[in-house]
């Protein structure tokens, strides 16, 4: 993993594999303080307290093809080495929250990368599934939630080229704006 | 600033045109690309985009792009499987730029890259 933005990704296809209906991700960052936080939460099928003890370590998966899961170790380390911290709570039947700390200048904090594009690909590409997306930096503070999207679209699917477009554009105006190049 | 404003326009907009997709029947091509960790890692997300992009710009409206999990050949990530006239087509390694072509030449002119398929490399 290169950028934040796709340990967020992956962070979110799990939740889309725990059968959440409504996943949040929000960015925080706080220049004066020099830190940011990402935070990933959903209303999945949350996991059993064994489970969520082992869930840092590589070697534990859900999946059945191999029984190596990297995800949240990757993302654990990538706030870890950037003086920062990691913290994950889950209960199950209720949902998972998992969120990272960093500290911005760290000389080992991965860029966030293309935050944008991994907004963009998750609202269009999980028809079922809602998104609120946060970002705020300082006062500035811009949201995305689908759930408005869908009630203003009626039964136009959020993956129609048109909509894509206009999706596009909006998470850079409202979203990456905010940030703007500095993490 | 676009604001959901202009999104109600554009619905208005777009539910005043007829629609071609409802017309493409049954040829349609299915397109996953493997999304799990080690997809991502190895760059699938660049190739989505890639092939979401082509799509969009040779308006392809009898193709259905998605993600899917761990394909299980994490060692050739990213991988894209094509469903396409009841047979199932795996590519591997793939790239941006090799999925571009494979949109050219497979989906929109029907000859698989073959070089790119798994077995070939």
């Amino acid at each position: 993993m290169r950028e934040l933005a796709l340990n967020i990704l992956d962070i979110a296809e799990n939740s889309l594999a725990a059968g959440a209906k409504l996943i949040g991700i929000s960015l925080t960052a706080d220049f004066d303080e020099d830190r940011m936080e990402i935070g990933i939460t959903d209303d999945g099928c949350g996991m059993d307290k064994d489970t969520l003890a082992r869930v840092t370590d590589p070697f534990t998966t859900s999946r059945t093809t191999r029984s190596v899961g990297m995800g949240l170790p990757l993302f654990k380390f990538s706030a870890e080495s950037a003086g920062g911290r990691f913290h994950i709570e889950s209960e199950k039947g209720k949902g998972t929250s998992v969120t990272a700390e960093y500290r911005i200048s760290h000389i080992d904090r991965m860029p966030l990368g293309d935050f944008g594009g991994v907004v963009l690909q998750l609202v269009t590409m999980n028809q079922g599934v809602d998104f609120r997306v946060a970002v705020k930096v300082g006062k500035a503070e811009g949201v995305l939630d689908t759930r408005e999207v869908r009630e203003i679209l009626g039964d136009v699917p959020l993956d129609a080229p048109e909509i894509r477009a206009f999706l596009r554009d909006y998470i850079q105006e409202n979203l990456v704006s905010i940030y703007g190049g500095r993490l | 600033m676009k604001s959901l404003e202009e999104l109600k326009a554009l619905r208005d907009k777009m539910k005043s045109q007829t629609d071609n997709r409802a017309v493409a029947g049954t040829d349609e091509t299915v397109i996953k690309v493997g999304m799990a960790t080690c997809g991502i890692a190895a760059g699938a997300r660049p190739v989505l985009t890639a092939l979401l992009d082509e799509a969009e710009k040779r308006q392809l409206h009898n193709v259905s792009i998605s993600q899917t999990g761990c394909i299980g050949l994490c060692r050739l990530e990213p991988i894209v499987e094509v469903f396409r006239d009841g047979q199932k087509y795996t590519y591997v390694l793939m790239t941006p730029e090799k999925a571009r072509r494979m949109i050219v030449e497979h989906v929109v002119n029907g000859n698989p890259c073959q070089e790119y398929l798994i077995g070939e490399n």
